[in-house]
């Protein structure tokens, strides 16, 4: 069995993989690195800053460097701050001196193995629950159409439902402590899909009462926000395509891992 | 005899759903190493793929 969800998980990880990584080289990927542009110009902003040590007044070449609008009551201040705080958390994370791919075919290449990667694995958690489902007898059978409903189960739990409090950020987007951000997208993640496995395989009221508390409890309690007095450095149109870019993308991921899944089960079901 | 065949088949179901919630968890591993490890290396590699997933990031 191990074997046969293994072969599985790979072959539609590797498919599904590719054509991930063919759907963002037209859809988010061109965003994230027109964002990069202003985040690296807001870096060199905050450093000029700094190197004045001015609070009181942005000096005119950060203003250029970062060409986003501000409020007509906007504290200069203000904005000095956040990009102090923007900068600082940066310097410890992406843009340290650590490896990174060269951009170009390099990066392509690194972008389409982490999608290829993050593919099997996220099919070998959905073959594993089809086997477990049916082997549970909670499925008949398992076809296209099963990994198909497995898969948007998988896309909401793991797309829309922790976007609802961490939409998908372009790169230089304020955010708050990452450890805390990551705990609480896996726990809003699981708490969605024990939420629709209830509510798919349960009959009662109870279950069902449960779930929908499964679902909203994440969002009631909060994700991690920002800090406050921070903003984009991208503008707000870049940060709203991408968010749908994004959510396009992995709608399409899902519903392609979800009934590969489904098909490739089938057969080892049928060969058994 | 019978019981004997009945224990046989219950274990062997039980192993083979083992197999596939290990297989599961197996996958839950490579999605935490690839979307949520803290190294440097494998953040920079992974990068695009983490914002398009909308893991977080940063």
């Amino acid at each position: 069995m191990f074997r046969s969800i293994v072969f599985s998980a790979v072959v539609v990880g590797i498919v599904s993989g590719i054509a991930v990584s063919l759907m963002q080289m037209v859809g988010t990927t061109p965003l994230i690195l027109s964002a990069e542009t202003y985040e690296s110009a807001g870096s060199a902003g905050h450093d000029h800053a700094q190197a004045a040590a001015a609070p009181v007044a942005v000096p005119p070449a950060t203003e250029k460097a970062v060409p986003h609008v501000h409020a007509a009551g906007t504290a200069p201040h203000e904005h000095a701050d956040g990009h102090g705080q923007e900068a600082h958390d940066h310097g410890g994370h992406d843009h340290g001196d650590g490896w990174a791919p060269a951009d170009g075919l390099e990066r392509l290449s690194y972008t389409a193995a982490a999608n290829i990667l993050t593919a099997i694995g996220y099919a070998l958690v959905l073959c594993g629950l089809l086997s477990v489902a049916i082997q549970g007898g909670l499925a008949k059978t398992i076809d296209w159409r099963t990994g198909l409903f497995f898969g948007l189960a998988g896309f909401s739990s793991v797309m829309l439902a922790p976007m609802v409090g961490l939409p998908p950020e372009l790169p230089g987007s304020p955010a708050g402590d990452l450890g805390a951000r990551q705990i609480w997208w896996l726990s809003t993640a699981f708490a969605t899909a024990l939420g629709i496995a209830l509510l798919a395989f349960r009959r009662d009221g109870f279950s069902a009462v449960a779930a929908i508390a499964l679902i909203a409890a994440p969002h009631v309690i909060g994700a991690p926000l920002p800090p406050d007095g921070e903003h984009a450095l991208a503008p707000l149109g870049l940060e709203r395509q991408f968010i749908v870019a994004a959510t396009l993308t992995s709608l399409v991921f899902w519903a392609l891992l979800g009934s590969l899944s489904g098909l490739l089960m089938k057969r080892f079901e049928a060969a058994r | 005899m019978s019981i004997q065949t009945s224990v046989a088949g219950t274990s062997a179901k039980s192993t083979s759903m083992l197999q596939a919630v290990f297989a599961a968890a197996l996958g839950l591993f490579i999605v935490g190493f690839v979307g949520f490890s803290h190294a440097e290396a494998v953040h920079n590699a992974a990068h695009d793929t983490r914002h398009a997933n909308a893991f977080p990031c940063h």
